[in-house]
């Protein structure tokens, strides 16, 4: 895939806020009205600008939350101490301008010519590029059968809870829930592991692929639990966004 | 400090060489770890951003900005693209 996104230049545009929507106590998805955006893949990135009244300049990267085609958004959740992320989450309302660049990312993208089948396992916030794959794969028409394990604090913790109830035709939707459960709680109940994989990973052998997404520690204990349990590392794609959020 | 990955630094890295990197090759000047850039561990610091390679942790890229430009340090690499 390498050379799909090439473009001459990579530059900062001014983009308005069209709409604010609360996905649990931490987390918004903002919808952002782009005037010239080239489109983007599933799964890549934009690059938003903060720039205060002393020209300090604070730059982040966020996931795409939308499909190609759909009005851009991308999903934030607020660090406590954080320089940018309480601002977009707390702050910022619709009709707001927010600078922002991309789309950017050639590697953790995913296409219906990919092929699969899919294993999408997201940590915490680490849901937001695997929703633009879903989605890209529902609006395409794809049959590729996928299975998402999501692995959050709690059950209020879970993002796009409601799109996520009500899966597309041959896509599994699994959650654990790490730190507490309601009562009635079906799903899983623990860290996600090898132990855990090996109940809800495709076999090695059915040839999937996997994107992973989420806080380091959980990318690094699920690709290399992936990894030992036969998929090729070249079919186990990452992406790694530090300590922060949780799963 | 905790690392992220190459994804991260896509904007950065277009600014520097003028395209989309994520995907590009690379290998390590140390241990010869071949990975795509998307891979690579990365350290995002006040002063700058570091890449080191995931295998051995030699350092393999530095990015510092100061105002307007870009200082760009590829010493630990032995090929990318």
């Amino acid at each position: 895939m390498a050379g799909t996104a090439l473009r001459g230049r990579l530059t900062w545009q001014v983009a308005q806020v069209s709409a604010v929507t609360v996905e649990t106590a931490s987390v918004r998805t903002l919808t952002l009205d782009v005037p010239d955006w080239p489109g983007h893949q599933a799964g890549q990135h934009l690059d938003i600008r903060l720039t205060d009244e002393d020209g300090y300049v604070a730059e982040r990267s966020y996931s795409i939350a939308s499909a190609p085609g759909e009005p851009v958004t991308i999903t934030v959740e607020r660090l406590d101490d954080g320089e940018v992320s309480p601002y977009l989450t707390d702050e910022l309302r619709t009709g707001d301008d927010l600078e922002l660049r991309g789309p950017i990312g050639g590697y953790f993208v995913w296409e219906p010519e990919d092929g699969g089948p899919l294993l999408l396992l997201a940590g915490g916030s680490g849901i937001v590029p695997l929703r633009s794959i879903l989605r890209h794969r529902e609006r395409t028409g794809s049959t590729v059968p996928v299975r998402l394990l999501y692995s959050s604090r709690t059950l209020d913790d879970v993002i796009y809870r409601a799109e996520l109830d009500r899966p597309a035709s041959g896509v599994e939707v699994i959650h654990t829930l790490t730190r507490s459960q309601p009562p009635d709680w079906s799903g899983y109940a623990r860290r996600a592991d090898a132990a855990l994989l090996a109940e809800v990973a495709w076999p090695a052998a059915a040839m999937p692929l996997a994107y992973v997404c989420g806080p380091t520690s959980f990318v690094e204990a699920v690709s290399q639990a992936l990894v030992q349990s036969g998929y090729p590392p070249e079919r186990v794609k990452t992406e790694r966004f530090g300590a922060t959020g949780g799963t | 400090m905790e690392a992220v990955d190459g994804n991260a630094i896509g904007g950065l890295l277009w600014e520097v060489f003028g395209t989309e990197m994520t995907d590009a090759g690379s290998v390590c000047g140390s241990c010869g770890a071949a990975r795509q850039v998307a891979e690579l561990a990365v350290y995002l610091r006040a002063l700058g951003t570091v890449v080191r390679c995931p295998s051995c942790d030699s350092v393999l890229m530095v990015f510092v900005k100061i105002r307007d430009r870009t200082c760009v340090d590829l010493l630990g690499l032995a090929t990318l693209g």
